[in-house]
């Protein structure tokens, strides 16, 4: 097995000590970043790329890698404490995250969040060792038609989720695919929807902007409304025994949705236009449509946790093949990584695991290492988190207010979206009190601007023929399952009404 | 040292920018990160030029505070240049330019943008267009191309950059030029492009050498011609679209151009800026392996290219009907 003599010596090339220590450094680096409000692995990784030039380019690139590690850990943190995501590709976290702190439970979302992390990391870490080229050629294959068919599919498992109430469910992805709309249109180059003429709307509205107002100050809005501010959120408390009792719970309710992340994360992941927070939705939307408890999701079931904490990782790994394979950076963050190889003199493309073996094997070795230091450090970091939720609520909830603002501030630089998001977080509230689901809008307003140019490309593609996205053998099953799945609520609706009608005679 | 940077610099993103401004030292310096804004998205020509200038500014530290890379590439662009026209710091907001900072302002005059209204920093230098196909095409000279694309009756696809942008102005030229029916299909950047035609998604495209290089060396693209005046060092096999007899040539700008309203010393401190990284070795080196031009010119002269540019373009973009 060449292959896994290569990694072997990766492996080793990461441990050497001058590596080792900027993986240690990079992973905690990372996880501090990463859980900040707002600030995730694009900033970290940006902030701190300046320094990577006091090392040689192979440490370099394994102290970069170690705080994308580390911050896509860090990014479930405050999604889990504070219910506000930490990083746009940790939204889905709050999800489950966030009432599972509520009823006590934190250390149990966070002890889930840092196994399904590392399952993530690692299936992901087997799939890139093994498969790499290959999988480089699935990305390739990948045109407008199929990731269209792919958007469907991630809308269809919105959709199709029974429990939830389905029109509000249409109404919350109408919403928000409207406002993914918003902005410059990419293939016509015109403006549109530049709502009172302002021209902050050109920009389009940045999804962390819509992330952070509806789940850090909405968020704090419901709490306050529900509690009037009279309970403390949890008293958590944090021992070997119970760290035990959650690692066990963890295994046992979060296993499947760690799975679907963490192979649904990476496949996403490899997809150059897609990337780890789509994957990490997706994946959160498949775990639980497949779960036999779809009503416990988002009231704080641990596969919901699991499943989109499993993609983000597993993704991030993804996303680093088609840079290193193809020159194309899927991510934001990989594309800073790419401008970091550039200047060591790395040439990313097809001939870069041939001509530079050493390197890329050298990094594909830091990933296991950091992976491991990562979960490492975040178990041990467990209880200092837990320790911010045990401050009364009377401070936490100013202190998440000015977190989300300077979050904010700090992602965005635009004083317009720090107002969107104070307009957000207060939709946000009343759509809540009305019961209208709020993930699929963040959903939407992801996955919407990656779907309408790609439909447009296809239709281009096939002179408006809509056939193109049943035809092509990749396209076609996905289109397919994506249509029966949307249609599934209202088959079922139809043969329960049946069956209802038949009952009385 | 690693640490005391490192948190200075985390501490930066939060802070500094909310803190009232320092006394002015005599020679102006940045008080803040730079918002260095790229007129495309990730991964295309524009955005590799950009990290590699910020890379060459970190590596040889020649910036007291980082140029922090902010891709705004929707609209053609148009997104970069609101945002930079509107910027509340003009002093810290410079830009990464391409030809659509003068096909947008003309395209979409709603937007109220003077091309002259922004400050002159440096041109780095022009990037050429190449027309690239497959290689599984077994398409390997222009002509065989023209037979290829009229053979196939409008069917023939090609990808692009955004209508009305560098790609498709090269691509309309060229259809012009030979009576070709080309399907164009409009991407968001030339990375994009360039994957998708390595993915065969698309059967040519007229990438910049820089964002199909890896593909090229790697056999799997053929270039078939050069918009360039004249050959090109690295590929002196491909003829160019002037000895075939059409007086056309096309090239990208890579220029980096400062806010509209920045002050004379903050305009003084990024033109040496960029004249050092212009001059450095890397930069050089990297003109040569990506196969870019020097045309460097000083702050005046670049006023005048501008104006001729714009000229240029409303011809252009008057013969695509736009």
């Amino acid at each position: 097995m060449e292959v896994l003599s290569l990694l072997a010596d990766g492996m080793l090339l990461s441990l050497q000590p001058l590596n080792l220590m900027m993986i240690l450094i990079g992973v905690t680096v990372g996880l501090f970043i990463g859980a900040m409000p707002g600030l995730g692995s694009v900033n970290g990784v940006a902030i701190l790329l300046p320094v990577t030039f006091l090392v040689p380019p192979g440490s370099a690139i394994i102290f970069l890698a170690a705080i994308y590690y580390g911050a896509m850990y860090g990014g479930a943190i405050s999604s889990i404490t504070l219910g506000i995501p930490g990083a746009s590709t940790a939204v889905a976290t709050t999800f489950d995250g966030r009432p599972l702190a509520r009823q006590g439970k934190a250390s149990l979302a966070l002890v889930t969040a840092a196994l399904a992390s590392f399952v993530g990391g690692t299936v992901a870490n087997i799939l890139f060792t093994l498969f790499a080229p290959i999988l480089a050629t699935v990305a390739l294959s990948f045109g407008p038609p199929e990731v269209f068919a792919l958007m469907l599919l991630a809308f269809a498992t919105f959709v199709g989720l029974g429990g939830d109430d389905i029109p509000k469910t249409v109404f919350s992805i109408c919403f928000g695919l409207v406002l993914g709309a918003v902005g410059f249109d990419q293939i016509s180059g015109a403006p549109r929807l530049v709502l009172f003429d302002y021209n902050g709307f050109l920009q389009g509205i940045g999804f962390l902007v819509l992330a952070i107002g509806v789940y850090g100050i909405g968020e704090m809005l419901w709490t306050i409304e529900q509690t009037r501010g009279e309970v403390t959120t949890t008293t958590p408390k944090m021992t070997a025994k119970g760290m035990a009792a959650d690692t066990k719970e963890a295994t046992k309710r979060g296993w499947k949705g760690t799975m679907i992340g963490s192979f649904l994360g990476f496949f996403v992941g490899i997809l150059p236009a897609a990337g780890a927070t789509p994957g990490s939705l997706m994946s959160y939307g498949v775990a639980k449509m497949v779960s036999r408890k779809p009503e416990e999701f988002g009231k704080g079931h641990p596969d919901g946790v699991a499943a989109p904490e499993a993609a983000n990782n597993s993704a991030s790994t993804g996303s680093m093949l088609p840079m290193l394979t193809l020159g194309i950076p899927g991510s934001p963050t990989t594309a800073i990584l790419l401008g970091g190889m550039v200047i060591w003199g790395l040439v990313p493309g097809p001939r870069l695991f041939v001509d530079e073996t050493e390197f890329v094997w050298g990094l594909i070795g830091s990933f296991y290492i950091s992976n491991l230091a990562a979960v490492l450090m975040n178990l041990a970091f467990i209880p200092v988190f837990i320790w911010m939720l045990r401050m009364p609520f009377t401070i936490l909830a100013p202190m998440i207010f000015v977190l989300s603002i300077a979050g904010g501030y700090a992602a965005t630089r635009d004083m317009f979206d720090i107002w969107l998001m104070v307009g957000f977080g207060l939709g946000a509230f009343f759509l809540r009190k009305f019961d209208y689901p709020l993930a699929p809008a963040v959903l939407a307003i992801v996955l919407g601007p990656i779907a309408e140019p790609t439909l447009r490309q296809s239709l281009l593609l096939s002179s408006g023929d809509p056939s193109i996205f049943f035809t092509r053998p990749v396209a076609g099953p996905i289109t397919i399952i994506a249509l029966i799945l949307i249609f599934l609520p209202a088959i079922k609706l139809l043969r329960r009404k049946r069956n209802t009608q038949k009952e009385p005679a | 040292m690693i640490t005391r940077r490192s948190i200075l610099a985390l501490t930066g993103a939060t802070i500094l920018a909310t803190t009232p401004m320092i006394a002015q030292a005599q020679d102006w310096q940045p008080r803040k990160p730079i918002d260095f804004v790229i007129m495309a998205g990730p991964g295309g020509g524009a955005d590799q030029i950009a990290r590699y200038i910020q890379s060459v500014a970190e590596q040889k530290d020649l910036t007291n505070r980082p140029l922090v890379p902010n891709n705004k590439g929707g609209g053609s662009g148009a997104e970069a240049l609101i945002h930079v026209s509107t910027a509340s710091d003009p002093d810290h907001t410079i830009l990464v330019t391409l030809n659509s900072f003068f096909t947008t302002p003309l395209r979409q005059e709603n937007l109220g943008i003077d091309v002259q209204a922004f400050t002159p920093v440096a041109m780095m230098g022009v990037d050429p267009f190449v027309l690239w196909v497959h290689k599984d095409s077994g398409i390997t000279t222009f002509d065989d191309y023209v037979a290829k694309v009229k053979e196939m009756g409008g069917e023939y696809v090609m990808g692009g950059t955004g209508a009305g942008q560098e790609d498709s102005i090269v691509i309309a030229f060229m259809s012009g030029a030979y009576d070709l029916d080309i399907k164009y299909i409009p991407y968001d950047g030339g990375g994009a492009v360039a994957k998708d035609l390595a993915g065969q998604q698309i059967m040519a495209s007229v990438n910049n050498p820089a964002e199909a290089k890896g593909f090229y060396e790697a056999g799997d693209f053929t270039p078939l011609l050069a918009f360039s005046d004249e050959r090109m060092p690295a590929y002196p096999d491909v003829p160019t679209i002037k000895e075939l007899g059409h007086d056309f040539s096309y090239y990208n700008q890579r220029a980096v151009v400062g806010a509209p309203g920045m002050s004379d010393e903050a305009a003084a401190y990024y033109q040496t800026l960029f004249t050092e990284i212009y001059n450095s070795d890397e930069w050089q080196s990297y003109l040569t392996s990506e196969s870019l031009s020097p045309l460097w010119m000083d702050a005046s002269e670049q006023r005048d290219y501008w104006a001729l540019q714009v000229e240029n373009h409303q011809k252009l973009l008057a013969a695509l009907g736009e």
